[in-house]
Formats: C-alpha cells, sequence, structure tokens
C-alpha cells in the first residue's frame, strides 16, 4: 500500500497516511485528484480504479470514504477487507463509529492504524490484539496531575 | 498567559466557522498564539499546542513551524509527549525535510527503552518513513528486536525490517540470522509479518530464493492448519481464519514455486484443495481464490490445476458482484499470453463485459478482447468492438480506435473489409483517432488498387454527411483528389456507383477549404486534392481559379501551396500531369523480407506482393499495372487505353538502372520522372538483358494461343533473387492483313498465385508481322504449383471489335517449378 487516505462526501480530509516519501505539493495533488476521482463514481460501480500506476480501491462508509493506492501485487479484494477491518477496529474503540469521532479524536484514529498497519503492510490481523494494545498504551498516558508533576527531560 | 485551548475546543471553534475566509483567520489568530507559545519554550502546552497544528495541518495549512516541537516532544520523558510527538514526526518531519536526521539519536534511545509501548512507537516511526541514513544508523537494533520473544516487538520489528531492507537492500544479510526460526512462532501477527519480511527478502534476492525454498513444506503445514482449523474469534472473517494471513503465504509460495518444479509440486495439492474448498458467497473467500488463482498460473503447475485456474476466472466474470468480474478481467489480461486457448473459451463472457456499465470493467474488457482476437474471430470480434466504439465513453474512444486499426491489420480477412472496418471507425469515432492513422490509412487505401473507386465513392458519400471530423475528411480529400475520375465516372462495382458531376465533387472540396470546422491541415489537403483533379477533370479553369484565389491566403501554408500550383499552370503546365499522377503504390517502411504478402484467407481477391521485388516502383502512374483481377477485371480495360505515355526514350536510361537495381530500399520514384513504356527495344530488351541474372537453363518459349491470326508467344524468365517470381514476357504478333488496334492483353491465375501485368509496349500489332507488342507479366508462385492462365483478348479488327478467352495450360515445368 503506497497512502490511505479519509475523506467526506464534500471532500474535506479526515485522515492521510503515506508509506512512501511524497513532497507536501504531491500530497496535495494526490488528495485532489483522488477525491475528485472517487467522489465522481456511479453510486454502483465497482470499487476499483486505475490511477497512474496504481490501482485504487475505495470503499464508502456511511459519510467517510476510504481510500488506499495499491502497488501491483497487492490484492485487491483483500483490501477492500482491510479497509472493513480498520472500520471495525475503529467502531470497537469508540463503539458506533461516526465521523465526527474522527474529526475530534483524530490522532487516536492514527494511533489505532499505527497498530494495525505499518510501512504499507498488515502488522496485525487479530481483532482483539490491537484494541488491547490501545488500551494499555492509554493507561501509560499521564492523568493531568501526573503530566504537571513529572519532569519532561 | 492564558492556558492555551484545548484540541477539541479549537476543533469544535473552526467547525463553527461558515466561510473559508472565517476559517482562515480563526487559524491564522491561532496559529500566532501557538508560535508564541512555542517560542516560550513552555514544556506543558507543547504537547497540545502541537496537536493542535496537526489538525490545522489537516486541514490544509502549514505547519512546518512545528517540527522542531516534535522533536522536543519525543526527546520527553512522558508517554503522551511521546506519542503526540511521533505522530507529528510522521506527518511533518518526512526524509526530505532538514531537521530528519535529529530524530535519530531519540529513537535509539526509545528502541531501547524499558515501556514496550514506547519502543512500539519508536519501531513505528522508523519503519513508516525512516530515511536510508537512519535505517542504516538503526539497522542493528532493529535486528535486536526481531530475535525477541515479545510478539508485539518482534511483529513491529519484522516490519520495521522489510522498510530498512527497501531503503537499504545491502543490509538484507544482516537479518537473515534472525529468520531462522520465525515462522514456527504461534502468535499470528508475527507470522504475518514474518511472512512479508521473508517475501520481501526473496522478491530482492535470487540467493535467498533459494535459500528459503525449503521453507515450503513448512508454509504448506500453516496454510493447510489454518483451512483445517476450527473457529477462532480472534482471527475469523466470515468463517475464514485469518484470510490475511492465508493470502500472504500464498503470494510467498508464489514466488517460492515459480520456475522451480519441486517446489511447484510440494504445494500443488494445498493449492487445488483451497481452490476447490473455499467459500465463495463472500468477498473474503473470493480473495482468497483470487490469490490461489494467480499462484497457480505463476508457478509450475500441471495442466489439471491451471484449467481449474482459469475456470475459476470464468465463474468470477459470471459473478454478480462487479469487483469479482473486474478482477478476473485484469487476471485473464495477465494470462491470455500464456494460456491462449483456455481464455478463449471465455471470449464470449468477456464480450459481453463490454456491455458493462462500469467503467473499470469496460476498460478492462476492452483491452482483453484485442487481446484475443485472431484470425479466427476477427470478424465476430470487430462487430462487438466497432459497436462498443460506436457507444463508449469518449475517454475510451482513441485506444479503441487504435486497436482496431491494429487488430484490423493483422488480421483482415480481405480488403473490402479491412476498408469498410477503417470507414466506420472513422464515421463513429474520427475525431479520437490517432495522427498517425491519416498517413497509414492513405496507405493502405493505395495498395488496394481494386477498392478504389469503392472507397473513394464512400467516403465521397460520408463527406457529403459530415464534414467535422478532421481524420476522416483528410483522408476523404486525399482519395477525392486521387481517383475523382473514378468517382464520377461511375465506375463502382462493390455497391450501387453514385451519379456525381466534377462540378459537385469540387463543391464538397471547395466547401471544405472555407468552413470553420477544417483545421488547417484539413484545407490544405483539399486544395492539393483540387489541384490534382486539374489532370482528372475538365473543369480546368474552376479549379484555376480556386487556386488563383488562394494565392492571397492568410494561412501561410495554403497560400505557398496555391502560389506554387498556380505557377505550375503557368509556366510549368507541360509538367503538370506527369506532376499530378496517381500516387505508386507505396512500401511500408517496415517491409522485411521476400515473402511478405497479405494474407488473404482465401477470399477469392489478388493482392499486391511487396513491392520490393518489383524494381519497377516507377510504375505507378500507369493503371495498367494494376493486377487483374481473378475473375478478369473489366474495370481495368478502359484505362490501359489510355496510359500510353508519350515521353521522349532520353528516360530510358533512368529506367535501365532502376531496373538493374534490385536493391532498391522501396522509395518511390519520384513522380514526375519516368513513364513505363519505352519504345518496344527497351522491353523486349528485358528478355535477354542480364538484369535479372539468368543463371537457369533458359526455359523454352511457348505459343500460348493462335487463332484468327493473332499469335500469342511466351518467353520466361526465373528471376535469381527470388526463386518464386517467374517473369513472362508475351509477343503478339499478328499474321492478317489489318492491323489490330486498341489490343488488350489480360490474364488471371488461380488462387495461389499472384500477377502482375506491366504495360505492354504498344496496342497495335502491325499487319502481317511488321512488328509485336510486347507485355511483361510476373508471377508469384510461392507453393510451387503447377501455373495455369486464362487469358482474356480483345482488339478491333477491320472496324469490328473482337473478343476471346483461353486457357492456357501447358506451361513449361521450369517456368513454376
Amino acid at each position: 500500500m503506497r497512502f490511505l487516505l479519509l475523506f467526506s462526501r464534500q471532500g474535506k480530509l479526515r485522515l492521510q497516511k503515506w508509506f512512501t516519501p511524497v513532497t507536501e505539493r504531491e500530497k496535495k495533488k494526490v488528495i485532489r485528484e483522488m477525491t475528485l476521482m472517487v467522489l465522481a463514481r456511479p453510486p454502483r460501480s465497482s470499487n476499483f480504479l486505475h490511477w497512474r500506476d496504481l490501482k485504487i480501491v475505495y470503499k464508502r462508509y456511511a459519510s467517510l470514504y476510504f481510500c488506499c493506492g495499491l502497488e501491483d501485487q497487492d490484492n485487491e479484494l483483500l483490501t477492500l477487507e482491510v479497509l472493513h477491518r480498520y472500520v471495525e477496529l475503529l467502531d470497537k474503540y469508540f463503539g458506533n463509529v461516526c465521523e465526527l469521532d474522527i474529526i475530534f479524536n483524530f490522532e487516536k484514529a492514527y494511533f489505532i492504524l499505527d497498530e494495525f498497519l505499518m510501512g504499507g503492510e498488515i502488522l496485525e490481523t487479530s481483532k482483539t490484539a490491537v484494541g488491547i494494545a490501545m488500551e494499555e498504551a492509554e493507561t501509560l498516558q499521564e492523568t493531568m496531575e501526573e503530566y504537571m508533576s513529572k519532569p519532561t527531560y | 498567559m492564558p492556558a492555551p485551548i484545548r484540541l477539541r475546543e479549537l476543533i469544535r471553534t473552526i467547525r463553527t466557522a461558515r466561510t473559508q475566509a472565517e476559517e482562515r483567520e480563526m487559524i491564522q489568530k491561532e496559529c500566532a498564539a501557538i508560535r508564541s507559545s512555542f517560542r516560550e519554550e513552555d514544556n506543558t502546552y507543547r504537547c497540545r499546542n502541537v496537536a493542535k497544528l496537526l489538525y490545522m495541518h489537516m486541514l490544509g495549512y502549514p505547519a512546518h513551524f512545528g517540527q522542531l516541537e516534535c522533536l522536543k516532544l519525543i526527546a520527553s520523558q512522558k508517554f503522551t509527549d511521546k506519542r503526540i510527538g511521533y505522530l507529528g514526526a510522521m506527518l511533518l518531519l518526512d526524509e526530505r525535510q532538514d531537521v530528519h536526521l535529529l530524530m535519530t539519536n531519540c529513537i535509539k534511545n526509545d528502541l531501547n527503552h524499558s515501556t514496550q509501548y514506547v519502543q512500539g512507537l519508536a519501531l513505528c516511526t522508523l519503519g513508516c518513513m525512516g530515511s536510508s541514513e537512519m535505517c542504516r544508523d538503526l539497522a542493528g537494533e532493529v535486528e535486536k528486536l526481531l530475535k525477541t520473544s515479545n510478539s508485539y516487538l518482534r511483529k513491529k520489528a519484522a516490519l520495521c525490517a522489510v522498510h530498512v531492507i527497501r531503503k537499504v537492500p545491502e543490509l538484507m544479510e544482516m537479518f537473515l540470522p534472525a529468520t531462522k526460526n520465525l515462522l514456527s512462532e504461534k502468535n499470528h501477527g508475527v507470522l504475518h509479518t514474518s511472512v512479508v519480511l521473508l517475501t520481501e527478502m526473496c522478491e530482492r534476492s535470487p540467493d535467498m530464493l533459494l535459500h528459503f525454498r525449503k521453507l515450503v513444506p513448512q508454509l504448506v503445514r500453516i496454510l493447510k492448519n489454518l483451512i483445517m482449523s476450527g473457529y477462532s474469534p480472534e482471527h475469523d472473517v466470515s468463517g475464514i481464519s485469518d484470510p490475511f494471513l492465508q493470502v500472504r503465504i500464498l503470494r510467498l509460495l508464489r514466488i517460492l514455486g515459480r520456475s522451480d518444479d519441486d517446489s511447484s509440486e510440494a504445494m500443488n495439492d494445498i493449492l487445488a484443495q483451497v481452490a476447490t474448498n473455499t467459500e465463495t458467497s463472500k468477498n473474503v473467500g473470493n480473495a482468497i481464490l483470487y490469490e490461489t488463482v494467480l499462484t497457480i498460473m505463476d508457478i509450475k503447475s500441471e495442466s489439471g490445476l491451471r484449467v481449474l485456474a482459469i475456470n475459476i476466472l470464468g465463474r468470477f466474470l459470471l459473478n454478480n458482484d462487479k469487483n469479482i468480474r473486474y478482477v478476473a478481467l485484469t487476471s485473464l489480461l495477465k494470462t491470455v499470453q500464456t494460456d491462449h486457448n483456455a481464455v478463449q473459451r471465455h471470449r464470449s463472457t468477456i464480450v459481453d463485459c463490454l456491455k458493462d456499465l462500469d467503467v473499470s470493467i469496460k476498460r478492462r474488457a476492452m483491452e482483453l478482447s484485442f487481446a484475443l482476437v485472431n484470425g479466427n474471430n476477427i470478424r465476430g470480434m470487430m462487430k462487438e468492438l466497432l459497436y462498443f466504439l460506436d457507444s463508449c465513453d469518449p475517454e475510451f474512444k482513441a485506444d479503441c480506435a487504435s486497436g482496431v486499426f491494429l487488430a484490423a491489420e493483422k488480421y483482415a480477412p480481405s480488403k473490402r473489409w479491412h476498408i469498410d472496418t477503417i470507414m466506420r471507425v472513422l464515421t463513429t469515432a474520427g475525431s479520437y483517432v490517432r495522427d498517425d492513422s491519416v498517413p497509414n490509412l492513405i496507405q493502405l487505401i493505395t495498395n488496394s488498387v481494386e477498392m478504389h473507386a469503392y472507397t473513394v465513392q464512400r467516403l465521397y458519400k460520408a463527406l457529403l454527411d459530415d464534414i467535422s471530423q478532421q481524420p476522416l475528411v483528410q483522408v476523404s480529400s486525399w482519395c477525392i483528389g486521387e481517383y475523382g475520375d473514378l468517382l464520377v465516372s461511375g465506375q463502382c462495382e462493390e455497391e450501387e456507383p453514385i451519379q456525381v458531376t466534377e462540378d459537385e465533387v469540387l463543391d464538397v472540396l471547395e466547401g471544405l477549404l472555407v468552413s470553420n470546422l477544417s483545421a488547417p491541415v484539413t484545407r490544405g489537403y483539399s486544395l492539393t486534392a483540387i489541384m490534382k483533379l486539374s489532370t482528372r477533370f475538365s473543369s480546368v479553369n474552376r479549379i484555376k481559379k480556386v487556386v488563383s484565389i488562394y494565392g492571397s491566403s492568410i494561412d501561410v501554408e495554403l497560400q505557398q501551396r496555391a502560389v506554387e500550383y498556380n505557377a505550375l499552370f503557368k509556366k510549368y503546365d507541360h509538367m503538370r500531369p506527369a506532376l499530378l499522377e496517381r500516387m505508386p503504390i507505396m512500401e511500408k517502411t517496415a517491409s522485411n523480407g521476400p515473402t511478405e504478402i497479405v494474407q488473404t484467407n482465401g477470399e477469392t481477391e489478388a493482392s499486391m506482393p511487396d513491392t520490393k521485388h518489383l524494381p519497377l516502383v516507377t510504375q505507378p502512374a500507369n493503371q495498367a499495372n494494376d493486377l487483374l483481377d481473378l475473375l478478369g477485371g473489366n474495370d481495368v480495360v478502359p484505362v490501359i487505353q489510355t496510359t500510353l505515355p508519350t515521353k521522349p526514350a532520353s528516360a530510358g536510361g533512368e529506367l535501365l538502372d532502376l531496373l538493374g537495381d534490385l536493391s532498391l530500399s522501396g522509395d518511390p520514384a519520384p513522380a514526375p520522372s519516368v513513364p513505363i513504356s519505352q519504345p518496344p527495344f527497351l522491353l523486349d530488351g528485358l528478355s535477354s538483358q542480364p538484369l535479372f541474372n539468368d543463371t537457369s537453363a533458359a526455359i523454352p518459349p511457348m505459343t500460348a494461343y493462335s487463332k484468327n491470326g493473332l499469335k500469342i508467344e511466351l518467353t520466361f524468365e526465373r528471376t535469381n533473387p527470388n526463386p518464386n517470381i517467374a517473369v513472362i514476357t508475351i509477343h503478339a504478333t499478328n499474321t492478317t492483313e489489318a492491323d489490330m488496334t486498341e489490343f488488350v492483353f489480360q490474364a488471371a491465375v488461380p488462387k495461389t498465385f499472384q500477377l502482375q501485368l506491366l504495360s505492354p509496349s504498344s496496342n497495335i500489332v502491325p499487319a502481317l508481322n511488321q512488328g509485336s507488342v510486347t507485355q511483361v507479366i510476373r508471377v508469384l508462385n510461392p507453393q510451387k504449383q503447377q501455373l495455369r492462365m486464362r487469358v482474356k483478348l480483345t482488339y478491333t479488327h477491320k472496324g469490328s471489335p473482337v473478343q476471346d478467352l483461353a486457357e492456357v495450360n501447358n506451361f513449361p515445368p521450369q517456368s513454376w517449378q
């Protein structure tokens, strides 16, 4: 996988993960083109597109589009399952996840993603392991008091 | 300074903005606050500020001034800080940034942290976006972690190693020892990432590939356990246990089994098992089947397994799910080269996919359809593809048109079909065809000599309908310019000839010149066409007028042409006929080898042999060189009358040179030069000239026809360069007391031969044997069959026309063996 993007029906970006080094300008360009291409698709089309040398897989969940760019050897049908798994993980964590959850807690969405994928490949295939890791990491996060009293360096 | 507002607070505020300007204002205000906070080196709120900055960055606003702050957060002891710091680093600090390398030390420390979640953060950051230098520095740490028993860290270290190898391939060796017992892990996360690591190593290094081939049995076993295992809530997806791992293993097996018989055999059974037992009702099962099919097709699988795979793809094509149809078409495209026949069996389903509503599917189906076209199915396939061209979206038209042209060129069953197909493309998708199709098409039309009348008629009719499609208009104008005489004389025999006058034709061409729809190039074509008609039509004055008007055209190209044509009318009128003669048969620039003949698939048609063999490429202007249709083309008759040129013999020397130079590279001779027929001696001379290096024993002449005083004798040569060609010269003599005038000799040969009739020395056979008419026939006989010929003779004797048909069968064996 080269990149993963989440954007709304109005084309507002909600999450961007890039698995290869890309310039800011190029990122903006890709985001714009993906948004245009995906939002223009008629309702009952296939979930696959071809763009430059990449296979684009996208899936819509409620008001959010999940869109990723794949390399030639990646399995498109399996990627649909990957996207679905990510949504399930978000759903488990937030409880009936909706777009607002991802807007207001974008950093958590990233943390969950980083427990599921790394460098464009799947890191963990177990449904429960990601949730457990998030819980445990959360306990490490300092409370306000602890945060204030602990020295930074 | 009051505490900076919280992240969620900021998000809420920004979302209340009603316009872009309002949002920008809020953001600028907040950025200013954040910047001053950063300047104060505030440790407490740095984390909060960076988080806010990251949100604003996602909205598209610049955030580079937060880069250093991310570094500070990463260096902090607090986990909360580190988490945001690393996130910020991943979003803002990619390897193109100057400060990227400053992370290295922090990451190194965190890789050795006591808390696994901190180590995890470091591994994640390194594994997502570490630069090559960073990877080089930290590879050792990663390798260490790859050997740990902590599965949480081990799986992250494995993917981090993948990234390191991608960035610095030379470091691959370093990770080899750690891979030793990766596959004996029970933890699926570690298993999955290990398979990914192994795949990466095998793809990059043939040595590694050889080394890891021994893992095939182990991989097969793991896969088998996954399939046979009972329900595992942790890994289950719609009844399938850990499909992600299954697919990854299948992919690794593919790489290991490629071009290795033993490995391929070892995985045969498991592949068959997966292929037959996987549940296909849900997407996840099909994902696994898809990967299995790819693996089967890529390794050295036995034929039964391959057929199974293609059939699975065939079933996919009929699936209701669009995604699956799309994937099937993509895979079939990959296998169509290697398993062509198997894919052909699904041709009708594939062609049906052309009518699918989904754009991606249509495109794949189109590509696959073109790959499946061959000599047997060309007619049926082309019908479907042309229908598709008619109705498809503009984005497809260009590619489809090119594909149609290519396929038509390769497999056209007949010239007429070829021309009809091209006409259809030009009329339906004329504005989308590529630029080079115009000259290619012109060349094709020129070479389809017997179709000239038909072609120009159809093109003329198309022009009457629509002049907006430039390629079509260009080809049509060119044809009308070349063959306008055929058009007005109503000679078409393929279809009902239309009645059109010279003035109507000129109206059309002049219309093109003035129309807004015509591109400048097109106007150039029409002006030249009009000019050419000055030697084919009689309304020369009208043409002169048009040409002189354009002498003052604003368009420089048109002006130049018009001025030169004007000059042609005024000062060089004697050269005009020669200059504007029919174009020669053009040789394709990529002609290769002596026997390049257009395949005609048994349809009754004579076609042009490759002109490389015909040094007499200078003949072009003369219609007499047109091959006679096997059925005795009547339409050729009148033409032969008009083409006796009147050039002086001085050009003869040139012709001789051309004849002698058999290694002509096919430049058509400049049109104005050399007429064909010379005083008899030149052609007669052909038979005795050593031009053709006739080293074979002289073949005895024979009498082909002798009746009513007309005697036709044949003499033979075999050309050395190509043993399949025989050159026959006819000598016609007349023993009666009256001349035989308007003498025309025509010949036809069976399908397996190709014939070319050069122009006669004259068309008067003088009385009382005072002279003879000679004519050269060249016969191509690639199959070395017995030569047979049917001849038709027409002449006028003592005022009455005489016509006779005869068969010549007694050719000496040396003429055709």
